[in-house]
């Protein structure tokens, strides 16, 4: 490490050479252990027990109903394209009246003390917990994810969510020094599909546990968790109206932002609709939390335990399918380790296995849509175009479904599309950078801001570093880590507004003393 | 009696003092012999580079410093009372009023000074999540924030809006009261005598139809916070860098209550929460 700080860059150079070809000889020059080529059997969760209706209604009110537009879409399984069940195309009729039941509902539940709002939410959590294998397989046909991380992520952290609100309800006094905080009142709320449950889980919850009432509108691709939702609701006897799921694509949300009789927005999705959603809201005195998108860089220095920092840079764009708004996308590694580091991660990469999403060996699942595949296939197009190098993991994949293997790009430039867009999929940029300063220049080159990795042993580079990036979530020597208790959301153009902890909550109310909203 | 000096008024911008590089002035109203610069939107380009290098160094140093900054700028404010008064007294106040408004921009500013170095503590948080992780969270400012002051009051308008933005360790370009804008003008020598970095605090003067879009749609700013009822239009033009925008709709009684001007709660719309994980291990 002290070589490289040498002052010379001639020298520099030489020295970190020789260091990279000596290391490399030691970790990469080492055989690899192979089984003989074994696969594992496979080893796919059952799907018997998750009963799905043919079709699905509105849930508004406390009750699935017909839509008032009489019109249904098919909902599938991206990773065999087989249709799981309908769900009801809601349009502004449908909006109105989950509104107003919303409306009817808020008088009534502000009112009820925070005790009982608690008791309310801590049923929900212990009752998804106690169905958690259902929601899980849900998810997974539904989305495309993995079993693995349904069962180990997205259930266990929105059943985490609600336990969490649960015990905020009744301390609302606690939120903010010196204010009485009140509920806003009813909340709009629209959500993406890479995290269907856990995103309804994580935005219904702190809106409950402050005294509002709810319209939710989960996204057209993968509706059905937030609809069994619903069931958990009605099993825990939630007050009917308090929350109502309404299902449907673009539109569906343009009317549900538009609706003069909320009082709070909240969505996550691109920053493009984001932009949209402020206009619309805009002079309105509607409270507005966006949580958008990202392209977060990912450092890697030499003097990182680099092993680890494979798993992380894995973990950082390829869980989820890369379908991750903070996704560790843009791989910036320090010069002197950058051959070593890519070899390793090559190595790392050949042994995702990606398949069948039941499968409880499976790493990465299917990519969400078809529509998502083409944008992914039309960036990594453009990266190949522009003259990055493009590695792809040799997966056996699927002939049915969306698939896309593991890709890595080297040879990125800041100017490189794979650098500056969202690709929202499985395929790493890699570019390199010498010096602390450099890394911070280049990683805050974007308009950009959610969310950063750093990989270093030096303590005090951490929190240099950290107190640089322009990000709302900084995660050091790890990756992609998820707590109801943990703030989340962006700088920048990833939004405004944090979700999860204290400062999550403190968007669902109002303070006596505050601003009015934009 | 000799002839009386007469003042210039110029913008405050980057800590220098210029005309409006448009070279045009305005007359407030019932002030005809009174040119004050016409700031135009390329003033409003300079101001925001400034400001830009001043956030840098503003929310670069320590709170405490900028605590006792903050307080030199009470301690001047008090010092050049005699000279604050009139320029609120050319804007139209009465005596009294114009001693009131001075005594709460005093006060007002010294609950600021004070709220520096607590606000870190106050809005940031160590977070107990599962697993060997040590988790916290910290405010950062949001970065350049456009303020459009009220037309009254001139001093204590501008101040209750900049104030919690500067505590928050944002930089601020302000537009001051149109009708009255040389309370505000003079503010921009109290501060230049108070250490304020340079950039940290630009003040502009002039119409506030010609520049209130401008502060909206320029991408280079990262905040707004106007006086006034929410309005769409500007909210709009904001969006296309998803700027955090706030409202000030005060009727005439808060804002002549300082004790309504003392807020938390204006502070944080404009800060940043940034979380940090680590994990723990042996």
């Amino acid at each position: 490490m002290a070589k490289t700080e040498n002052q010379n860059p001639a020298a520099q150079k030489k020295v970190t050479k020789k260091v990279t070809k000596k290391v490399a000889k030691k970790s990469l020059g080492q055989p690899e252990l192979k089984f003989g080529g074994w696969q594992y059997a496979s080893a796919p969760e059952g799907t018997d027990h998750v009963a799905i209706e043919d079709r699905y209604g509105l849930f508004i009110n406390g009750e699935f109903v017909r839509p008032k537009s009489g019109k249904y879409f098919a909902t599938i399984n991206p990773a065999t394209e087989k249709k799981i069940s309908e769900v009801a195309q809601a349009n502004g009729k449908d909006v109105d009246r989950a509104v107003q039941a919303a409306n009817k509902a808020l008088p009534g539940w502000r009112k009820l003390s925070g005790d009982d709002r608690a008791r309310y939410l801590f049923r929900i959590a212990r009752i998804l917990l106690e169905r958690a294998r259902e929601f899980a397989v849900l998810e997974t046909l539904d989305n495309g994810k993995p079993i693995k991380e349904t069962r180990d992520v997205d259930v266990p952290l929105a059943a985490q969510h609600f336990f969490y609100h649960a015990g905020w309800a009744d301390k609302l006094g606690l939120l903010f020094p010196g204010e009485l905080p009140e509920p806003v009142g009813v909340v709009g709320q629209i959500i993406p599909w890479n995290f269907p449950l856990l995103m309804a889980a994580w935005k219904i919850a702190p809106a409950l546990a402050a005294g509002n009432t709810v319209v939710i509108k989960p996204a057209e691709t993968s509706p059905l968790t937030a609809l069994r939702l619903c069931e958990v609701f009605a099993q825990a006897e939630l007050p009917a109206g308090v929350v109502n799921v309404i299902t449907g694509d673009g539109a569906t949300g343009q009317a549900l932002v538009r609706h003069p009789d909320l009082n709070k927005v909240a969505f996550t999705g691109s920053t493009d609709v984001g932009k949209e959603i402020q206009k619309a809201v805009a002079g309105r005195k509607v409270d507005l939390t966006l949580e958008l998108g990202g392209k977060a860089a990912h450092l890697v220095f030499e003097d990182a335990a680099l092993d680890q920092a494979v798993e992380g840079v894995v973990r950082g764009i390829f869980f989820n399918q890369g379908h991750v708004c903070c996704a560790g996308s843009r791989l910036l590694v320090q010069e002197s380790v950058h051959d070593l580091f890519v070899r390793k991660l090559q190595r790392r990469m050949a042994r995702i296995r990606v398949g069948d999403p039941l499968d409880k060996n499976t790493d990465m699942g299917a990519i969400h849509s078809a529509e998502q595949l083409q944008r992914i296939q039309g960036l990594v197009q453009a990266g190949v175009d522009e003259g990055a190098v493009l590695f792809q993991a040799k997966a056996a994949l699927p002939k049915k479904g969306f698939w896309f293997a593991p890709s890595m790009f080297t040879g990125v430039t800041q100017s490189h599309r794979v650098a500056r867009e969202e690709i929202f999929g499985p395929v790493l940029s890699v570019s390199t950078f010498r010096t602390p300063e450099e890394a911070v220049v280049k990683a805050n080159d974007t308009s950009y801001g959610l969310s950063a990795g750093i990989w270093t042993d030096k303590g005090a580079r951490i929190l240099w570093l950290a107190s640089r990036m322009r990000a709302g979530v900084v995660w050091n020597n790890t990756f992609n880590r998820f707590d109801a208790a943990s703030p989340f959301g962006g700088y920048q153009e990833s939004g405004f507004g944090r979700e999860g902890g204290r400062q999550g909550l403190r968007a669902y109310v109002k303070l006596r003393s505050g601003l009015l909203p934009g | 009696m000799s002839v009386p000096v007469r003042k210039t008024y110029k913008l405050y911008v980057g800590g220098k003092f210029p005309r409006s590089e448009s070279g045009r002035v305005f007359q407030p109203a019932g002030n005809d012999a009174v040119n004050v610069a016409r700031g135009s939107r390329k003033d409003l380009r300079d101001a925001i580079v400034a400001a830009r290098k001043g956030l840098a160094t503003w929310s670069g140093s320590a709170a405490y410093l900028r605590g006792q900054i903050l307080y030199r700028l009470a301690e001047m404010l008090e010092s050049r009372r005699d000279a604050m008064v009139t320029e609120l007294r050319l804007g139209g106040a009465t005596p009294a009023a114009a001693k009131k408004e001075l005594d709460n921009a005093i006060a007002l500013t010294i609950w600021y000074a004070g709220l520096c170095d607590k606000v870190q503590s106050l809005l940031g948080s160590q977070n107990a999540v599962q697993g060997p992780f040590f988790n916290f969270s910290t405010i950062e400012p949001t970065g350049v924030i456009g303020v459009i002051a009220p037309d009254a009051p001139a001093l204590v308008g501008t101040l209750a809006l900049a104030l919690p933005l500067l505590v928050g360790g944002n930089s601020v370009v302000a537009l001051v009261s149109e009708r009255a804008p040389f309370v505000g003008m003079a503010l921009g020598e109290v501060a230049a005598a108070s250490d304020v970095p340079a950039g940290a605090l630009n003040l502009l003067s002039g119409h506030r139809d010609e520049l209130a879009g401008e502060f909206a749609k320029h991408r280079n700013i990262d905040g707004l916070l106007v006086a006034g009822a929410p309005d769409a239009e500007l909210t709009q033009a904001a969006a296309d860098n998803v700027k955090r925008v706030r409202f000030c709709d005060l009727s005439k009684a808060s804002w002549n209550n300082v004790e309504k001007l003392r807020a938390l709660s204006w502070v944080e719309p404009f800060v940043e929460t940034k979380t940090l994980w680590h994990p723990v291990a042996p």
